[in-house]
């Protein structure tokens, strides 16, 4: 991107000229990455839907209008209702929520049972009721949820039914905690493995440098969805969800690793001849606090922004092996576990809304691909 | 350049054998084996178990031996025999279920490639030199979803829309009526008449990054002093445009070869699920799924030595376009 650099003073172009020019030399590194970073519009976009959708992730119990896992023989493959504020009845118009119910018509000669919009019956919903109980991060316990049916018997779909008759609203909400987090645990467990592997190779170069970027080189070269489908394959089914969690994430970061220590590595090869690192190497500090104290700040902003860059890829291919059946496995709610359910043409013709889930997953990896463009724009001010 | 092509070569030896240890490793790594399960179904079933040819199969690839012993049988029946093996569920030797598979993948994968080039190509010129245009904006947004939808999510979204609105399925490479049939011109017209559908689904993700990377190389060189100096001299603009700074910016097409064509074959494995292609994608998951480990094997030791002879091929065509590269 070649825009107009914001370090030429006097066109800078939020702040004032001659405020700016002042600023510019008193602002600390971190000061003028904000502001560089907040020049770029979709990076601020991006990054506010991000941190809506983390939000979402740790408050889940209480966004999710039922349990995930709640299931209604009557409401197979329910289409999405409409919540409709405006009710107008004989005593004039009313202003609350409500949701009409179902009627179902079978239809005799294909034995296909289909849902009509049933105006008869109106089920009032409300913010903030008090439906089926729940433990707020397993711990607080809590019956308030921000928005449900007033009848707890009553039927709310907002999103639709799956095969099962549960609601695809809770469970995609549910499901972001999983293909979020999986993310976020998938890069730093590459991000350990990159920064160790990475800086041993970039700082000490040499034999071990040719080693380890042989490996990495080794390992891109093996194609990664099969290399992924057969480790998948060999997670023993017996496995308990949250021990399959965790392969599946060291699975993903086995790949994910070798692009952070390239990075780490080409940082660490253009400082280790930078003067102030000489500097304090003359001056007798122990090559970890030259490390810690000097090198990593000088590129935490890049590792930053790599890692921001790093998670959509990590969500994406979860979603991909949990698509397949080789990931995460129900009754763990994922994206990829919910768009298992959207396998096969039949199953998306009957129920379109079954595709909803992978809305969820563009949305996500695009905000997190714009947040991460504008980090790594921002992340070399002096530039 | 010869002496450059030579240790290219020489280093692909290891990396082959590395690759083969870990195909083995990871088709090793369920508990049991293929042999243990079907004497369990088949005493499930109350079927009679033949001990003899049990004894055999058994004996002829060292099951119940140690790993290693397992391993260098296994490499040496495909080193001397081209055996891959026997593939326990459809009880045929691996050699025959994979080469057509394999080929199809590579004509799938290089069409895709040729489909990616075409396309990003002239878009990315085009948003370089309409730097901030309307049509620019356009692309970088439909590249910016192209690279965060994937790529299974695309094709379930073709197949809902062909199936609801033109009420045709679009799965498949082949009509019903050529899909046993021997090979004929006529079925290589049917099969360019399936190709495309995958061939687009699969493109999306690459032409998007392609254009990005295109117009940003080309953004660097169009403001050279070069450029600036011919364009002073009077020369047309298009020609301008075309005899340098796009053939520099052209350089990314060849180096990403590397990595886009096993990026390809990875990505129409999931793919060919969902469109429920022929290739090796749903051979492979399924005999992941029954342990039928010989041919899942196969399968990833094929496509890993593809992906390394692309990346050989990329390198040496980079090299040859590149001087620099050849005297590192």
């Amino acid at each position: 991107m070649t825009e107009a650099r914001p370090l030429t003073p006097g066109i800078a172009v939020e702040e004032p000229a001659q405020e700016t020019e002042i600023n510019l030399y008193i602002a600390s590194q971190w000061q003028l990455m904000w502001w560089r970073f907040r020049r770029h519009k979709l990076a601020l976009i991006g990054g506010t839907v991000t941190l809506i959708i983390y939000l979402i992730a740790l408050f889940v119990e209480f966004l999710a209008p039922t349990d995930p896992n709640a299931y209604s023989v009557r409401y197979t493959y329910a289409p999405p209702q409409r919540l409709h504020f405006i009710d107008r009845t004989d005593k004039g118009i009313r202003i609350h929520p409500y949701v009409y119910g179902y009627k179902v018509k079978v239809d005799k000669v294909a034995l296909r049972r289909t849902f009509v919009i049933d105006k008869t019956k109106k089920y009032p919903v409300r913010f903030f009721v008090k439906g089926t109980p729940y433990k707020l991060w397993g711990l607080i316990e809590m019956k308030t949820h921000l928005i449900g049916p007033v009848d707890p018997e009553a039927p709310m779909y907002l999103l639709g039914a799956d095969r099962m008759g549960r609601d695809m609203l809770s469970r995609m909400i549910y499901g972001t905690r999983v293909s979020m987090s999986i993310g976020l645990v998938g890069v730093a467990l590459s991000l350990i493995l990159g920064i160790l592997l990475g800086g041993i190779s970039g700082y000490y170069g040499g034999s071990i440098d040719t080693l380890i970027q042989r490996i990495i080189e080794f390992l891109r070269s093996i194609p990664t969805i099969p290399l992924w489908l057969g480790l998948g394959a060999a997670l023993p089914p017996n496995w308990p969800p949250l021990r399959v969690y965790f392969g599946i994430t060291v699975i993903l970061s086995l790949i994910g690793w070798t692009g952070l220590a390239r990075v780490v590595r080409g940082r660490f090869l253009s400082l280790r001849e930078e003067d102030f690192v000489l500097a304090a190497r003359l001056d007798g500090s122990s090559e970890l606090r030259i490390i810690l104290r000097h090198m990593v700040p000088s590129f935490l902003s890049h590792i930053i922004a790599s890692i921001t860059l790093s998670i959509p890829s990590m969500i994406l291919s979860e979603t991909a092996l949990s698509f397949l059946g080789l990931g995460l496995r129900p009754p763990v709610v994922s994206w990829g576990v919910l768009l298992q359910e959207a396998q096969n043409v039949r199953s998306v013709a009957t129920a379109p809304w079954l595709l909803i889930p992978g809305i969820a997953v563009v949305v996500a990896v695009l905000a997190l691909n714009f947040l991460g463009d504008g980090l790594r724009d921002a992340a070399d001010p002096y530039a | 350049m010869l002496q450059y092509i030579a240790r290219r070569l020489l280093l692909m030896i290891p990396t082959i054998i590395a690759i083969s240890i870990v195909t083995f490793i990871i088709i090793q790594l369920p508990p049991g084996d293929y042999l243990t399960s079907l004497v369990a179904s088949m005493a499930e079933t109350g079927e009679e178990v033949d001990q003899s040819a049990l004894e055999t199969l058994k004996a002829r690839y060292g099951l119940g031996q140690p790993i290693y012993v397992q391993y260098f049988k296994w490499a040496w029946g495909i080193i001397s025999r081209g055996d891959f093996g026997q593939s326990f569920e459809w009880n045929k030797p691996v050699t025959d279920l994979i080469w057509e598979r394999l080929a199809l993948t590579f004509v799938l994968s290089l069409s895709t490639l040729l489909f990616t080039w075409i396309v990003a190509f002239p878009i990315g010129i085009y948003s370089a030199v309409k730097q901030y245009s309307l049509g620019d904006y356009v692309f970088t947004f439909l590249g910016f979803i192209g690279l965060a939808t994937p790529n299974f999510l695309l094709a379930l979204v073709l197949m809902y829309i062909s199936f609801k609105y033109f009420n045709q399925s679009v799965g498949g490479l082949f009509s019903p009526q050529f899909v046993e049939a021997p090979w004929s011109w006529a079925k290589v017209a049917d099969l360019m008449k399936h190709l495309w559908i995958p061939m687009v689904i699969l493109g999306t993700s690459g032409t998007a990054g392609l254009i990005r990377i295109m117009r940003a190389n080309l953004l660097d060189e169009l403001h050279k002093p070069y450029v600036v100096t011919a364009r002073a001299k009077g020369l047309p603009e298009r020609r301008l445009l075309l005899k340098y700074p796009v053939r520099v910016a052209l350089n990314p097409f060849v180096s990403t070869v590397g990595w886009t064509l096993p990026g390809l074959v990875s990505g129409s494995a999931i793919v060919s699920v969902v469109l429920s292609l022929p290739t090796t994608g749903p051979l492979l998951l399924r005999a992941l799924m029954s342990q039928d480990m010989y041919l899942a094997g196969s399968f990833i030791l094929m496509l890993s030595v593809l992906t390394v002879i692309g990346t050989l091929i990329s390198d040496i065509l980079l090299a040859w376009l590149d001087p620099r590269i050849r005297y590192q």
